[in-house]
């Protein structure tokens, strides 16, 4: 009994360690970066970590690729807009019910589609996204059409409604460090276990008793419920949508995000999130000098290259490349002797 | 809804064909790919949007036209094995989750580098053969529509023929029903995947440049595209091309008559529930599913 | 021959796409015997496993476990009813830990669900300790307790294949299929494996062994089944079998020529 004890604390205390660490970062970064600029950026960088989480359940760990995230989003973003604006639904349970609808809806996506071996999910989730996009775009008596939908109400705790960014920023964090908690847990249970034995080996896993279709509906109904918190957090902040947010760069965006992070690494979506974030801001800087157009589109070419070389050279994401790296330029004692040597100490 | 006759029909249906002849060949040349190497390549459509751009830029160098096209569908088609050989052999040994993501980011890297080239505005391409429509049976016909369907069923036959009667076609279809088998002959897979990239790009940049004088060309008309010919490639079951073939037609003449008698805003959302319905209908009883194990 | 009948095989045929793999093929298996079933390559030994396991179905036919028709049940179905097995490529959970693909071997007994997990719960947390000590036990009984923590797929291939074995005896079946568990293994671990098999029946279990190493089968298997292009050429003891003119001239005198 021990040794299973101790097995699991040790799991449970590295997990607890990394959440400490990442929380006591969320919580003094406002110290330091405190335009509303930033602040803002921050907000969206916690909104983007917790739909990335949710992709790479799906994608590293249950080995199924969606390029509809975004349209999930979108489902939790419109929804949110939609049952608060024209139903006149209070803020969370508008979250909650567009949560339910998304789940809802990935679940009917998904039940055709697992019944096909191969790579369906990823036409799927495609032409899925493409008909919500559509949908969102050309439904104007509920979405507003292509301009978008404005008035969106504030979220609220005990009924103060959160205005400032600052408060939003805590809310939002909360969420994503939660959903990387729970994230964490489920790939360290029966239920991640038997995801990560069908990407392994469907055949095997199903000769040990995993209904792999079951198991692939779960994790692309757990990852729609990501992406639709995530939307519905977005839309209250914004408090406003547009069509946009569910487009296939959306999904794509979303799926590089992942793949930065490391498809496998719940640890890494935060950091996919920022890195993405950030170099979508940088390119927006430095692009429009390079070229004469002025449209913002451009940063898409940074993201294919991107996608391409980290799938080719580094498909475990940035973090596990650059450990190797690390490793291979043989860590600490190499870094203090090379510094050694580079202050003269010879 | 204004009163509909005969020949409004009649015109929709040829024009629903037209438009159906491109996917058709967007579809094959997908197909090619995913059956020499395994790839689902999501850029195909790019290649679309390639062919039918470069034509255009050829033009305005004031070439002719037929060299242009020529000149436009021999650079897509070395650009095809190019990515083949530059995104595609690298990552082999990779999950196939990998794979499609790459092909995605090749798509979008191409879309990009499409956007900073030639911005935003749309170009014209001149219709091959310019004049007054041509009237059949009633309908209404405009050239470069007559165009299009001879183009597709030319390029049709001599697919056939390559396939069937050359040597080159038979070691690429060797290589689709059995990669193994086929090397142990003595027939390179890597260089038949680069050539089924080099055929597939040419398939779907001759799609682009016959389409072009009709829709204007844009540097994101790919993505749409691209995504119908995999809707023709998935009624084909990604393996038949006889399927995407029928399929392509019938997915032309559908949206052709539901954009002209109820909203074109829609149109594009035909495809993706023909999608979902496809894949209703293919949920095949389980003993299918399971393939004989190895 | 009069122990109680486990699995029962009747006039199975197999087709694929015309070429017919298996042609009215029966056998029966009784409670904690060691069956072998035999043949050159090609002559449908894997198919029929693969029926048995029902990772494909019969074009006709039926099979019967404990009774109960199986027609229709995919294998995930199949190793709740106590139908355990592995597979010629070994199969193992590359990217898992060899603690976690026996844990896998546990699936089945587990009931917690995702949302269960998601929030920790204690009946959740109570189960995986359960499946954990289970698991080690398992890993211990085939000599790879020392590698629990070793990523699967960085065995070398004789231990993956033990891997699989465990993986499969984790489940507690009451038959298990091991498709050719000796291939590729030298002498000292074929005698390893031989001892394995053997406590594997001393725990109750049913074994049905496809294999090619006839000196491994005729040391342990109680009956053996011969196939020959997807026919069953004969049956009986080893010993019978040994003697049987028609084996011998399809299959070891080819094999010793």
């Amino acid at each position: 009994m021990s040794l299973s004890s101790r097995f699991w604390r040790e799991k449970a205390h590295r997990n607890a360690y990394g959440l400490l660490v990442l929380g006591a970062l969320v919580a003094l970064l406002p110290v330091f970066l405190r335009t509303p600029y930033a602040l803002s950026t921050m907000v969206l960088i916690g909104i983007d970590t917790l739909i990335t989480v949710g992709l790479c359940l799906l994608m590293g760990y249950a080995g199924q690729i969606s390029l509809g995230q975004a349209a999930f989003f979108g489902l939790g973003a419109y929804g949110s807009a939609i049952l608060t604006t024209r139903f006149g639904w209070s803020p969370w349970p508008a979250l909650i019910g567009a949560a339910a609808i998304t789940a809802g809806v990935a679940y009917f996506i998904g039940i055709p589609v697992f019944r096909l071996s191969g790579h369906y999910l990823a036409m799927g989730t495609l032409a899925f996204g493409s008909i919500v996009h559509i949908a969102l775009t050309e439904w104007k008596a509920y979405t507003g059409g292509p301009t978008g939908l404005p008035g969106i109400p504030r979220l609220h705790i005990a009924g103060v409604p959160l205005k400032s960014d600052l408060a939003y920023y805590y809310l939002v964090w909360a969420f994503a460090l939660g959903g990387i908690l729970i994230a964490l847990n489920l790939v360290d249970s029966r239920f991640g276990r038997a995801l990560r034995a069908i990407r392994d080996s469907q055949v095997a896993a199903e000769s040990v008793g995993v209904d792999a279709g079951r198991y692939k509906l779960q994790a692309l109904v757990i990852s729609a419920l990501y992406a639709s918190v995530a939307g519905s957090l977005y839309a209250h902040y914004l408090i406003f949508v547009n069509p946009q947010i569910s487009s296939l760069d959306a999904s794509i965006r979303v799926l590089l995000m992942a793949a930065v992070g490391g498809l496998a690494s719940i640890w890494g979506a935060p950091l996919g999130a920022t890195v993405v974030t950030l170099l979508t801001l940088a390119l927006r800087e430095v692009v429009p000098l390079i070229s004469g157009y002025g449209s913002g589109e451009h940063q898409i070419i940074a993201y294919g290259i991107l996608l391409i070389v980290i799938m080719i050279f580094m498909p475990q994401g940035v973090t596990v490349a650059a450990a190797r790296a690390w490793n291979r330029f043989g860590g600490w004692p190499a870094l203090r002797g090379r510094l050694w040597r580079w202050r003269g100490g010879r | 809804m204004p009163s509909f006759q005969l020949q409004d029909y009649v015109q929709l249906f040829v024009s629903g064909l037209s438009t159906g002849a491109i996917y058709v060949l967007i579809a094959l040349g997908l197909i090619t790919i995913y059956n020499v190497t395994g790839v689902i390549n999501l850029a195909q459509g790019e290649f679309v949007m390639l062919g039918a751009m470069l034509a255009v830029a050829l033009i305005r160098l004031h070439l002719p036209l037929a060299l242009s096209a020529l000149g436009a569908i021999l650079a897509v088609a070395l650009f095809g094995g190019l990515v083949h050989r530059l995104t595609i052999l690298p990552a082999r040994q990779a999950p196939d989750v990998a794979l499609i993501i790459i092909t995605i980011g090749t798509a979008i890297a191409i879309r990009g580098a499409a956007l900073f080239i030639w911005g935003t505005m749309p170009r014209g391409l001149p219709e091959f053969s310019p004049g007054a429509p041509i009237a059949i049976g009633g309908a209404v016909l405009s050239r470069q529509r007559l165009w299009i369907m001879g183009t597709a069923a030319g390029v049709l036959l001599l697919l056939y023929l390559f396939f069937e009667h050359t040597l080159l076609g038979k070691a690429v279809r060797a290589c689709s029903i059995n990669r193994q088998a086929a090397e142990l002959i003595g027939v390179d897979a890597h260089t038949m995947g680069t050539l089924a990239y080099v055929l597939g790009a040419a398939l779907s940049a001759i799609g682009g440049i016959v389409i072009a004088p009709l829709t204007l060309v844009s540097y994101d008309m790919g993505l749409m595209l691209g995504l119908k010919g995999f809707v023709v490639a998935i009624m084909g079951s990604l393996t038949r091309a006889p399927a995407a073939v029928v399929g392509g037609l019938l997915l032309g003449v559908l949206e052709a008559f539901v954009s002209g008698l109820w909203a074109s805003g829609f149109k594009d959302g035909i495809a993706f529930l023909v999608l979902f319905a496809l894949l209703l209908v293919r949920t095949v009883p389980w003993q299918d599913l399971w393939r004989r194990p190895v | 021959m009069d122990g109680p009948i486990l699995l029962e095989a009747d006039h199975i045929r197999k087709e694929f796409g015309g070429i017919v793999a298996l042609d009215d093929v029966s056998l029966r298996a009784q409670e904690r015997q060691i069956l072998a079933l035999i043949g050159p390559n090609g002559a449908g030994k894997t198919t029929l496993l693969n029926i048995i396991a029902g990772t494909i179905a019969p074009t006709r036919g039926q099979v019967r476990f404990k009774g109960k028709r199986l027609a229709g049940r995919p294998p995930y179905e199949r190793v709740r009813l106590g139908i355990a097995r592995t597979f010629q490529q070994a199969h193992v959970f590359a990217q898992m830990t060899v603690l976690e693909n026996v844990m896998m071997g546990c699936h089945i007994r587990g009931e917690s669900r995702p949302l269960d997990a998601a929030l920790r719960l204690r009946r959740a947390r109570l189960e995986e300790e359960d499946i954990l000590l289970d698991a080690l036990r398992t890993l211990n009984l085939v000599g790879l307790g020392s590698r629990a923590e070793q990523l699967a797929g960085d065995l070398p291939f004789g231990q993956q294949r033990l891997v699989a074995i465990a993986r499969a005896l984790a489940s507690d079946p009451t038959l298990i299929l091991l498709d050719e568990p000796a291939a590729g293994l030298n002498r000292l671990e074929k005698n390893d494996l031989v001892d394995l098999i053997r406590r594997i029946r001393e725990m109750g279990i049913t074994i049905i062994l496809v294999e090619h190493d006839m000196q491994l089968v005729m040391q342990l298997a109680d009956w053996v089944v011969v196939l020959d292009h997807g026919r069953r050429l004969a049956q009986g003891t080893p010993a019978e079998i040994r003697r049987n003119r028609a084996v011998i001239a399809a299959y070891l005198g080819a094999e010793e020529a």
